[in-house]
């Protein structure tokens, strides 16, 4: 890669700068920055080795908050009825799958050792395969599921069907790794990056030449493992694949393949799953309290968890119960639902949905609904009751009613109308594009995409080079607090404090002090617009 | 439990406002047989060659007017996905009509349909209507699989009313709807369901101690 070798000539460390002028903004006061906690930062990135996500099993078994709250606010004898009817694919009590766990993982490590499963898949005629052609190959990044008995479950590119001999091989390492007390995680092949995620008893594969480094791959396979327990539960799959080692999960995932897919195209092209934030749609803050107020007046009712607002994959408002917190990683998921299905415009919806950092062994049941005749603003309500349906349909009613009553609806489709923000109105030139994040608020915020980012080859271009400045910062080797890189048609400009990440990219001519002063004057501006674009004061029922 | 029912407004006078009766249908089937497009045409309609699968359920209400009554059907769309099938009690419960769809053009889809029936049979009273509705009509000529004298001969034995529809062209879609709101009307069903109804809600706010708000609308 000739870019990286460009930067390795350069001094790209600077540990710290002098420079009197126009005066320093003080990194102590991140913009965006609020005590009041709002989404759940997602694990921090610098925590995410892959040992962690590898290993940290889900389900605190007897203590999660579905069960918790059902308990908490249903009447003492209906209490177990009603904790075991959370499980809607199967019956198992919490209880169980805390057992299914520890079995599961002695079973698996012995049923590894069998040959015959590894045998079917040792065929290495995989490069002749004439379905998997140079289109194929040439595919920058591909994502391969299976199970660990090596059932295929999912590809991203070609029938998973027709795969199953390179899912095998795969499987296979894994397993022979495996059998010796190790774990595969990486293999790199020339600019080919293939890496394992082991996970219970799914096995996800990342290969990517796109140039994203292995925590960022990690992190994506792990929002794909996510993906699939938002479907099925956490403890449903460990449930299935204890009594079935064989079973084929696609009978279970079908129709919930096109959410994978979503998924992996918005990661390519959303920044936010990178950042583990969320952007909001930037409202006046008179506006957005309206909303919230609306929800908070109309929505209370037993039983309801969150009450999202989203357009366009953009957060308007997020009202929760007392006590009870949304990672910004399960709201991706549900941004990702929303985003994927074209089927919640035609009609009021009532789905379940597992939110995996939330409770990972039930669903919430959410009622799902557009407000607006456009299709543009999406509101859901996530309930624990199951039944709760007619109660939150008439919620819905009344809060439509209410934000047409005070043109609330016609403010966030101006607001849509003109994507966000451009980058003009930050008025610092030289500056392209940016990334800007609050960590404290899990919030981010960029503005639109301009000249020359314009053809999705360029924007794809530019994010990788947020990939690779997001990297470099984060590199666990030696991370690094401001990075100063001249590309070929750009230079960038990173800098990481305790309150904030921002990447910036200039055009390829300013100079360093420059620069500075450039990003000194962007975070005077972030701050001055927070209340804008971010969701600073956390609201509950 | 009580399956997903609407709590009657009004103050739980029992009577609906506007005059319509209130009819809970509940759509069962395989995925990929049209359940979803039979109501949108049925409710707007439109027909879409693409129509996605449902996730979990949709919800959408028509009004039909037989024979001088208003009948507004609350209609439970459901997902004929594998994963969404131990949910479905709570959409037949408390149903008074169902139509169970299966596709004409695929064999599996009918003996899927067989075994929605059985369900439905067991699970619920009596008196719930069941339409047994073989969709995509319009594709007979080509492939068809499933001959209407054996789908006929099936009903006839269970005491189902069958029809062939197409949710492409529009066949067969407001008869069928239509008809249900016939049966229903025929059997008197709808007072007597709707005494029940109120019976049934009024235990259910004794037992779970319901938002007060639910019985008297502000």
């Amino acid at each position: 890669m000739a870019e990286a070798k460009e930067a390795d000539r350069l001094p790209d460390h600077v540990d710290h700068y002098e420079s009197s002028d126009q005066g320093d903004f003080n990194e102590n006061e991140a913009p965006g920055d609020s005590h009041e906690k709002i989404l759940i930062a997602s694990d921090s990135y610098e925590d995410l080795n892959y040992d962690d996500i590898a290993v940290s099993s889900f389900g605190k078994p007897y203590s999660g908050s579905i069960i918790d709250i059902v308990r908490h606010n249903s009447c003492s004898d209906e209490k177990e009825a009603d904790a075991s009817s959370l499980n809607l694919i199967n019956e198992s009590s919490a209880e169980s799958s805390n057992e299914d766990q520890n079995e599961g993982q002695v079973k698996d490590l012995s049923a590894d050792k069998v040959p015959e499963d590894v045998g079917e898949g040792m065929k290495l005629e995989i490069r002749e395969n004439e379905d998997f052609g140079p289109e194929w190959r040439q595919k920058k990044k591909h994502l391969f599921i299976f199970s660990s008995a090596g059932k295929p479950i999912y590809s991203r590119h070609g029938s998973e069907d027709k795969l199953v001999t390179i899912m095998g091989v795969m499987q296979a390492l894994v397993s022979f790794v495996q059998v010796s007390g190790d774990n595969m995680r990486c293999i790199i092949a020339g600019d080919h990056k293939f890496i394992f995620l082991n996970r219970d008893q799914i096995v996800l594969v990342g290969v990517s030449s796109a140039g994203d480094s292995s925590t960022q791959i990690v992190l994506q396979l792990s929002y794909v493992y996510n993906q699939i327990i938002s479907v099925l539960t956490y403890t449903s799959l460990h449930k299935i694949f204890k009594q079935r080692r064989n079973y084929d999960l696609r009978r279970l995932l079908s129709g919930a393949e096109k959410f994978i897919d979503n998924l992996v195209n918005m990661m390519d092209t959303e920044p936010g799953f990178l950042l583990g934030a969320i952007r909001c749609l930037p409202l006046d803050a008179p506006v957005r309290e309206m909303i919230e107020q609306t929800i908070v007046l109309n929505a209370k009712v037993k039983d309801l968890v969150f009450a999202v607002m989203l357009a366009n994959n953009q957060l308007i408002s997020l009202v929760r119960m007392k006590k009870y917190f949304l990672s910004a990683m399960d709201l991706h998921l549900i941004i990702n639902l929303v985003n994927a299905s074209e089927s919640f415009k035609t009609a009021e919806s009532w789905t379940p949905i597992c939110l995996p950092k939330f409770d990972s062994s039930g669903f919430l049941q959410a009622h799902i609904s557009y407000l607006d005749e456009n299709s543009q603003t999406c509101l859901l309500l996530l309930s624990v009751d199951r039944e709760a349906f007619f109660t939150l349909s008439e919620c819905k009613n009344k809060i439509q009613e209410r934000l047409l009553k005070y043109n609330s609806l016609r403010a966030i489709s101006d607001s849509l109308a003109t994507t966000s923000y451009s980058i003009q109105q930050c008025g610092i030139t030289d500056l392209r594009h940016f990334l800007y994040k609050s960590k404290s608020i899990a919030q981010y915020t960029s503005p639109e995409l301009e000249a020359p980012y314009l053809t999705p080859a360029d924007q794809e271009r530019l994010f990788g080079l947020y990939h690779y400045l997001h990297h470099r910062i984060h590199s666990p080797a030696r991370p690094l607090k401001i990075l100063y890189y001249v590309g070929e048609q750009e230079t960038l400009l990173g800098w990481m404090t305790q309150g904030f990440e921002l990447y910036t990219v200039f055009g390829p001519l300013v100079t360093k002090t420059n620069a500075i002063h450039a990003i000194n004057k962007l975070l005077r501006w972030i701050k001055k617009e927070e209340d804008q674009l971010f969701i600073l004061n956390s609201v509950t029922f | 439990m009580s399956g997903l029912q609407r709590p009657p407004p009004g103050g739980g006078s029992g009577r609906p406002g506007g005059g319509a009766q209130q009819m809970k249908l509940v759509l069962l089937g395989d995925q990929g047989v049209g359940k979803s497009s039979l109501a949108l045409r049925f409710v707007r309609g439109d027909f879409r060659e693409d129509q996605e699968a449902t996730i979990g359920a949709a919800f959408l209400t028509q009004t039909v007017n037989v024979q001088g009554k208003n009948i507004k059907f609350d209609i439970w769309d459901t997902a004929g996905q594998e994963r969404y099938h131990s949910l479905a009690p709570m959409y037949y419960r408390g149903a008074q009509a169902a139509i169970v769809v299966y596709d004409i053009t695929s064999t599996h889809s009918f003996e899927q349909a067989h075994s929605w029936v059985k369900e439905l049979q067991k699970e619920t009273g009596p008196d719930v209507i069941i339409a047994l509705a073989g969709n995509k009509v319009d594709m007979a000529a080509e492939t068809r699989a499933v001959m209407k004298e054996e789908a006929e001969k099936y009903a006839m034995e269970h005491g189902l009313f069958h029809l062939e529809t197409s949710a492409k062209t529009g066949y067969n879609v407001q008869n069928l709807f239509q008809t249900l709101a016939q049966e229903i009307i025929r059997n008197d069903y709808v007072v007597t369901q709707t005494r029940h109804r109120i019976v049934t809600t009024a235990d259910l706010l004794g037992e779970q101690s319901y938002p007060r708000r639910r019985t008297c609308c502000s």
